[in-house]
């Protein structure tokens, strides 16, 4: 990075660290804080869709759907998520390079379980082992969001359930004096208003999200605790920058970034909140009144 | 081996009892069922001690936290910002690391008539350094939540307890302490499942399993590496989960019927579970 880092044994001090904070390896482990953030933009709102699909589907008159939304829902809640995380990831994988094998090798003619392996025909294999690096990262990127979206989906799903359920009934009552049909008023008049009541319970999810990205790394994604394990490990004169074992000082910075980033969700979920309940007639305003 | 045999030889084998040598082929439904509910003994071990200590903590920082110098309520609401602002995986990686770097030394602690000698090297184990982890977590979230009890004690509760002449300790603990209990009962109910469920998080993170002696997570790890088959460890690992869950609220439910029962019936808060997630 600077010129001066030529050659790190000769350096000192200050000067050491700011060479030693600059390899690429530092740098790889700096873009990893961006792909926690990317994970958390991503995958917020397909989660939000998931649960949406999910909370329709629990209050749904078709008795399966309604049956698969509730337990959805109810599944996710009982169970440790991590048994989810670990779980999805092959199950995904799996359930994926079957459907490829399916379509691409109708005529393969031995079992896909044989004994403890998973066998599938070399063209469905996912990706393609002639495929470069960067496939390989993205695709697990990809299962990893959709992993992190079905589970905080079943969340989601319950949230808004819940907000669904605390729109007033006399709105829908008005909106069917008015000659709306269900689905008319569903999109015209639940929807927009359910909101308000569903904000609290999102931005609790949206917390536990953040704290759940260290997960990450349970997933085989090169993140942040990744970096800093790998980092932070001592490292003998064979390497450019010998240093004793320094995780400790790693995962204090994750613990400041992490703590940095639920304040500012914090203040900035406290300020919607306030905009969206403002001239509304609910418990939440008024006390927003007593207290200013 | 007959699914008895199988029971026999790896029912404690989280523990240490029984066979050495884990299954490692040819995995029998029954060997995963029982080595899987093996490892539930340590995820209760862990919820259990660290809820059990927790709820001394949990009121000492929500009292801690009413309270009017700020010497005593800003430590307090550090301790709260610092576990539940930051993931419970960083924590554990974070202490684990710290108890490794610990001075390897022991202390001589002298209990009068037995001299027992602590070992730093125990908290890198999880059997301690997991539980200190979890005790401090589970204070910080029971700690807010026992808070938001403390603040919704009615007014009218307390003013009782000045005419009836009854002053600190004996106010506190008589007359504010069970109404806090009793308002913060159904959200503690839900704190505890969800602390449950994080004890998984302990042998994924930095503490490493001794000899294999892991919890069910783990055992439910191993076999879906082993098999590469998710299908059949997970659901089993899910199941027993629900069944530890329907047990905590079942307890819980029973310490909430005996809190609420001088109220009238339809007055009594039933425990609704809202949503847990990762910490």
């Amino acid at each position: 990075m600077f010129s001066f880092c030529s050659d790190p044994a000769s350096l000192e001090g200050t000067k050491w660290l700011a060479c030693y904070l600059t390899t690429g390896k530092h740098m790889a482990f700096y873009a990893s804080f961006g792909t926690v953030m990317v994970l958390l933009l991503i995958t917020a709102p397909v989660a939000l869709l998931f649960g949406f699909g999910g909370a329709v589907a629990a209050r749904s008159p078709f008795l399966p759907l309604r049956w698969f939304g509730k337990s959805y829902t109810a599944v996710v809640r009982g169970v440790p998520d991590i048994a989810f995380f670990l779980f999805f990831v092959i199950a995904l994988d799996q359930a994926f390079e079957y459907i490829r094998h399916k379509l691409k090798c109708p005529d393969w003619e031995l079992p896909v379980r044989q004994g403890n392996d998973f066998v599938v025909c070399p063209e469905a294999k996912l990706p393609l082992s002639s495929s470069p690096q960067w496939v390989h990262e993205t695709y697990g990127f990809f299962i990893a969001v959709l992993t992190f979206a079905i589970v905080f989906g079943a969340f989601a799903a319950n949230v808004l359930h819940g907000a669904m359920r605390a729109v007033p009934r006399a709105q829908i009552e008005t909106a069917e004096a008015y000659g709306m049909t269900r689905r008319q008023s569903f999109w015209r008049i639940l929807v927009p208003q359910m909101w308000l009541y569903a904000l609290p319970g999102l931005s609790n999810l949206w917390m536990i999200l953040i704290k759940a990205t260290p997960l990450l790394f349970l997933l085989g994604v090169e993140d942040i605790v990744y970096w800093a394990r790998e980092l932070g490990g001592a490292k003998t004169s064979a390497y450019a920058y010998p240093h004793p074992d320094w995780r400790l000082w790693y995962f204090l910075a994750l613990l400041v970034f992490y703590l940095g980033l639920t304040r500012i969700s914090e203040i900035l979920l406290g300020r919607l909140s306030a905009r969206l309940s403002h001239g509304r007639a609910t418990l939440g305003s008024e006390r927003q009144g007593r207290t200013a | 081996m007959s699914c008895i045999e199988t029971i026999q030889a790896y029912a404690l084998r989280s523990i240490g009892i029984g066979e050495r040598l884990l299954p490692r082929s040819d995995f029998t439904l029954c060997e995963q069922f029982t080595l899987i509910g093996s490892g539930l003994i340590w995820n209760i071990y862990f919820g259990a001690v660290a809820l059990f200590f927790g709820f001394f903590l949990a009121t000492g920082v929500a009292v801690a936290r009413n309270a009017r110098s700020r010497w005593i309520r800003k430590p307090a609401e550090w301790f709260v910002f610092l576990f539940r602002g930051s993931p419970l995986f960083i924590q554990f990686f974070l202490f684990y690391e710290a108890f490794v770097l610990l001075p390897k030394v022991g202390i001589d602690i002298n209990l009068g008539f037995v001299e027992i000698t602590a070992e730093t090297r125990w908290l890198t184990r999880a059997w301690l350094g997991a539980v200190i982890v979890l005790f401090l977590n589970t204070s910080a979230y029971a700690g807010e939540i026992f808070h938001g009890a403390l603040r919704a004690v009615p007014r009218g509760e307390v003013e009782a307890a000045d005419a009836y002449g009854l002053t600190g300790w004996r106010k506190f603990r008589r007359i504010i302490w069970p109404t806090m209990l009793r308002l913060a009962w159904p959200a503690y109910t839900n704190e505890a499942i969800f602390l449950f469920h994080a004890t998984t998080l302990v042998f994924f993170s930095g503490f490493p399993a001794w000899q294999q002696k892991g919890d069910a997570l783990y055992y439910a790890g191993y076999f879906a590496d082993k098999t590469f088959n998710p299908f059949i460890p997970y659901p089993i690992l899910a199941g027993y989960f629900i069944l530890l869950t329907l047990a905590i609220i079942a307890v819980f439910g029973l310490i909430n019927r005996r809190l609420n029962r001088h109220l009238p019936q339809e007055q009594r808060r039933r425990i609704r579970l809202r949503l847990q997630v990762i910490r």
